[in-house]
């Protein structure tokens, strides 16, 4: 397979994962949060300085159907860590020049 | 595995946060020694299939559930180094633009998984693609035994950050096998995804995969 190819490939499953299959995600508390409510520490968490921006809890303020919502999210945060990420690595292959 | 505000006190957030920063000032060290232009793009995929990748909770006991880590398989794909920054990168933007993991635990939860997580998978993979001799094959185990070890020593991480600044009167052996036990599960999903992903790429494109440096041909 050519190397545009592979990437274009790994791109749109991760779309699809981040953009669709999201939604689908299971809703239980993850391991940290399970163990932290069963021996009684959860209640020590705090809410997030940013807990309250448009895009908290991986859902968009203000879209109220929740496949939209959650599918909307994913694509942002995909393109935000691809975009962060291209930069820093343009900027190292720069500096290393 | 996302740490949130509150669970530990500042003075242990902030001494993570300092540890945090040299390990990702050494990984950006390392990758600027080692970028190679070709590998470029799949440093940017490994990120975004991460992030990816950490929406998505799956069930694992009664009640429980568990997301990728990735560490591992950053790591086998781009190189510890890059893998590192990726990480970084992913809990960032997950703590800044989602609220997913606490700001001032921002440090702690790099520590765990950008370099505990990346740095102990890789460093089973190693282990384990020595063990087995150099081969192909050898590369795919390493990467499931990593993947699957990643987890729950990134867990044992937060019982020692735990036990140092915790909130809370628990004792540390307690929370230590709690942490210990359950990510075990977790890293059972962990390995499957590793080795799925890491499988895919070493069947159409193994030139690209870092961890196949030194496997004979």
């Amino acid at each position: 397979m050519n190397t545009k190819r592979l990437y274009i490939i790994g791109f749109a499953i991760t779309l699809l994962i981040a953009g669709v299959f999201s939604f689908y995600a299971s809703s239980s508390p993850d391991g940290l949060e399970k163990v932290a409510i069963d021996l009684g520490f959860i209640d020590t968490a705090k809410d997030s300085a940013v807990s309250g921006s448009a895009l908290a809890d991986y859902g968009v303020q203000g879209v109220e159907n929740e496949r939209l919502s959650v599918g909307i999210a994913g694509i942002v945060g995909v393109l935000a860590t691809g975009l962060v990420m291209y930069v820093i690595v343009r900027l190292l292959g720069k500096s290393k020049n | 595995m996302h740490i949130p505000d509150g669970f530990i006190n500042i003075p242990t957030a902030a001494g993570s946060a300092l540890l945090a920063t040299a390990g990702v000032g050494y990984a950006l060290k390392g990758a600027k020694a080692k970028l190679d232009e070709k590998a470029a793009p799949l440093i940017g995929l490994v990120a975004v299939f991460v992030f990816a990748g950490q929406m998505i909770n799956s069930p694992v006991a009664s009640g429980t559930s568990g997301h990728l880590l990735g560490g591992a398989l950053a790591a086998v794909l781009v190189g510890p180094y890059a893998a590192s920054i990726a990480l970084t990168v992913v809990l960032v933007i997950q703590a800044l633009l989602f609220a997913d993991g606490g700001l001032t635990a921002l440090g702690l939860n790099i520590f765990n998984m950008s370099v505990i997580g990346v740095w102990g998978g890789y460093g089973a993979f190693l282990l384990l693609r020595k063990a087995f001799r150099y081969t192909k094959s050898a590369v795919l185990i390493g990467s499931t035994v990593g993947a699957f070890i990643s987890v729950p020593l990134a867990a044992t991480s937060f019982s020692i950050q735990y036990a140092i600044g915790g909130e809370g009167t628990f004792a540390s052996s307690t929370v230590f096998t709690a942490m210990f036990s359950t990510h075990i599960l977790i890293g059972i999903g962990e390995a499957i995804i590793t080795t799925l992903t890491v499988g895919a790429i070493l069947k159409t494109r193994p030139d690209l995969v870092y961890g196949m440096a030194k496997v004979r041909k």
